[in-house]
């Protein structure tokens, strides 16, 4: 399963950063993030609980970047 | 200039903060208040940053930008306490500097998204549609398939369907990139996005909004950010060692050598050394050269889709810059697809009337050649002419038109109806006529190259291409013939589909390790060979699914000159990447080199961080610009 969220962030390494960490959590298969576009695309691995890792990838990014935001 | 609510806050907070920094230094003030409105001018300024790199540091993110700053910032603001000059100046400035920076950054990219977003923004309002109590407007999501609208002259065609009422001329600039209108009426299929001219149109809708063109155009391109290009993934990667590294070297730069001078037996200068460290934190944020590269790319590939060219990732715009192979299909891509009358021979009569009694013998049929044979006549069929049609399947036909007995087909009828022919070594289709058991002549049917076609290889040429290639399922001599009007010279005949995908990895397979190939072709039967290659064009692709779904670069309207624009945009926006990762990773590092000599503080450390970033971003912003390429 493939989703897009919309994000917002405003420094373009803090993206690249947020998407080693999406790309790290647990339950997502692949992540990318478009600091132009800004969204977030996330490929969920098989059986994935979309809500649940999400909060993961959210979380995760917030301790990279305090002010992130991303729409799930 | 229109901020947004986090800008404005940053702007209000620069200009207080600035103020207070010149009031302290314009008036001279008791030691007591003016360390307060120093300090007042400081956490003004960078509250935000502290904040944050005391979440970075419970956070364990310890190389972020906001902690470099921090301990950059404080770091000065204790060495001036240490030293006892009281000079707090630098360090409310770097701060300042940075903030401006980091606002300067957050506006020119919340621009130039919002302007590329216009750029592209084929999205209709409203459709029209027709209802029992008369024309609502609803949202073209809405609209299910088969409803009738109704689209006025000015309005933007809302969902792909079929004309049913009305003619008008329609302007598919935003889509193809084309000013030139193209007329509709009864019966054309029409897409989304077009603007309709001059007369009301009843369509009825073909496609549900999600489907229609608009709304893959734009997904398409919304979607290219995130397919990567190799100079954004080096950064990234190069961004996540470089400030480590630079923040390791600072801790050195801070401790080997006033360790070593005192082992010499010389003072230490721990002070001097320190501020050289911190100046190094200051050089070691990573931003401007992070932002500058994704924005080239997204810039390049909205100014792109602007000239009608989709191109469905940076990576993909990044290796067209370095395709030296170029391979072609012919019909369709090279060649219009149709086949017309071309040459007409003709014995014992004139060849207008070889060419009416080829018509009306040929009337019945709907095989291309017989529909070609009617174009060239371009006058009314008058079936009451024509008698004893018969068909040899393979042959041709025999038919007897105002008396004549004609036999129409190629040289095996000939030979069937001993009738002695030429050879005829012309490339495309020869139809051999026969009247009253005598050879009356023949007539050649062939495709016609693009008017375009040859003004593009010979741009194509010269813009470094080193191998031009033309595929194609047509016979030996009408390829050649192509070629050789086009000026290719390299061309492989007589390929079936999967032939071709062979032919092209054998290409593949001889090119240079770094070179890249593309393939471009109409889309229609080609879809396994576009795929297969480097980068795959599909042209002509204005309402082919197929096509945009196979293709890495979609040509919306069938020009081969689009070709050679696509490839000179894609340079462009290569050579403004490569402009900005040398010339800021350049002045970094001659920042680092001055600041480690003690040549440069940290306010040359900060103006040329800042100013770089501004550089480079307005370096970017001029990859949109595709009209002059």
């Amino acid at each position: 399963m493939k989703k897009t969220y919309k994000i917002e962030v405003d420094c373009a390494n803090c993206a690249n950063l947020m998407e080693q960490a999406a790309k790290k959590t647990p339950g997502v298969k692949d992540a990318s993030v478009s600091y132009m576009s800004l969204k977030m695309k996330v490929e969920f691995e098989e059986g994935a609980e979309e809500k649940a890792v999400m909060q993961e990838v959210f979380k995760a990014c917030r301790k990279i970047e305090p002010d992130c935001e991303i729409e799930f | 200039m229109n901020l947004n609510k986090k800008q404005k806050k940053s702007l209000r907070r620069i200009i207080i903060s600035a103020a207070l920094l010149l009031a302290v230094n314009l008036i001279s003030l008791p030691e007591l208040l003016s360390m307060a409105l120093y300090a007042a001018s400081y956490w003004c300024i960078g509250q935000d940053v502290l904040k944050k790199a005391l979440k970075g540091i419970i956070n364990r993110q310890v190389f972020d930008e906001n902690f470099l700053m921090a301990v950059a910032t404080v770091g000065a603001i204790a060495l001036a306490l240490f030293d006892g000059t009281g000079d707090f100046n630098e360090a409310v400035a770097v701060m300042l500097f940075y903030q401006v920076g980091e606002l300067f950054e957050s506006i020119a990219v919340g621009r130039s998204r919002r302007n590329i977003n216009e750029l592209m923004d084929l999205r209709p309002d409203y459709a029209r549609l027709e209802t029992e109590n008369g024309l609502e407007e609803l949202d073209p999501e809405d609209v299910p398939v088969g409803s009738i609208i109704l689209v006025q002259p000015g309005e933007r065609v809302p969902l792909d369907g079929t004309v049913i009422e009305g003619s008008s001329a329609l302007d598919s600039s935003a889509l193809t990139g084309e000013s030139m209108p193209r007329d509709v009426s009864v019966g054309d299929s029409i897409v989304s996005g077009c603007i309709n001219l001059s007369g009301i149109l009843r369509i009825e809708t073909t496609k549900e909004f999600g489907e229609s063109t608009v709304a893959r155009i734009m997904e398409l391109v919304e979607n290219s950010s995130h397919r990567k290009s190799r100079s954004e993934n080096f950064i990234s990667r190069f961004a996540r060692v470089y400030t480590p590294a630079v923040c390791c070297s600072a801790l050195a730069l801070a401790l080997l050598p006033p360790v070593a001078r005192m082992i010499m037996g010389m003072e230490a200068m721990f002070s001097v050394w320190l501020y050289r460290a911190l100046t190094f934190l200051v050089i070691s944020c990573p931003c401007a050269l992070v932002i500058s590269i994704p924005l080239s790319f997204f810039a390049g590939i909205g100014g792109a889709s602007r000239a009608g060219i989709l191109v469905k990732g940076s990576n993909f715009l990044e290796a067209l810059s370095q395709v030296k192979n170029l391979v072609f299909d012919k019909t369709g891509t090279l060649t219009l697809g149709v086949f017309e009358v071309s040459h007409v021979e003709s014995f014992g009569m004139d060849k207008a009337r070889l060419i009416e009694l080829a018509a009306h013998a040929e009337w019945a049929s709907s095989h291309p050649i017989s529909l070609s044979l009617q174009r060239a006549y371009a006058k009314e069929i008058d079936r009451s002419r024509v008698s004893n049609i018969t068909e040899h399947s393979g042959y041709g036909i025999t038919a007897t038109v105002d008396g004549i007995s004609l036999a129409i087909g190629n040289r095996k009828l000939m030979e069937l109806q001993n009738v002695s022919c030429e050879e005829i070594s012309h490339s495309g289709t020869c139809i051999h006529v026969a009247a009253e058991g005598k050879y009356a002549g023949y007539i050649l049917i062939s495709d016609l190259v693009k008017p375009n076609s040859a003004k593009a290889i010979s741009e194509l040429k010269k813009l470094g291409i080193e191998r031009i290639v033309m595929l194609t399922g047509d016979n030996h001599s009408s390829a050649a013939h192509f070629a050789g009007q086009l000026g290719i010279s390299e061309f492989y005949a007589e390929l079936l589909p999967n032939h071709k995908v062979e032919k092209l990895e054998e290409l593949m397979a001889a090119q240079k390790p770094r070179h890249k190939l593309c393939f471009v072709g109409d889309g229609i039967n080609d879809a396994p060979v576009i795929t297969r290659s480097d980068i795959g064009i599909a042209m002509g692709a204005l309402g082919s699914d197929a096509a945009i779904e196979a293709a890495d670069i979609v040509l919306m309207d069938d020009d081969p000159l689009k070709i050679a624009k696509a490839i000179k945009i894609s340079r462009k926006c290569v050579g403004i990447v490569y402009q900005n990762i040398v010339f800021a990773l350049g002045i970094k590092l001659l920042c680092l080199v001055l600041g480690a000599l003690g040549y440069a503080g940290m306010w040359a450390a900060i103006f040329a961080d800042v100013g770089v970033m501004v550089l480079a971003v307005l370096n970017a912003i001029r990859a949109l610009n595709t009209k002059a390429v």
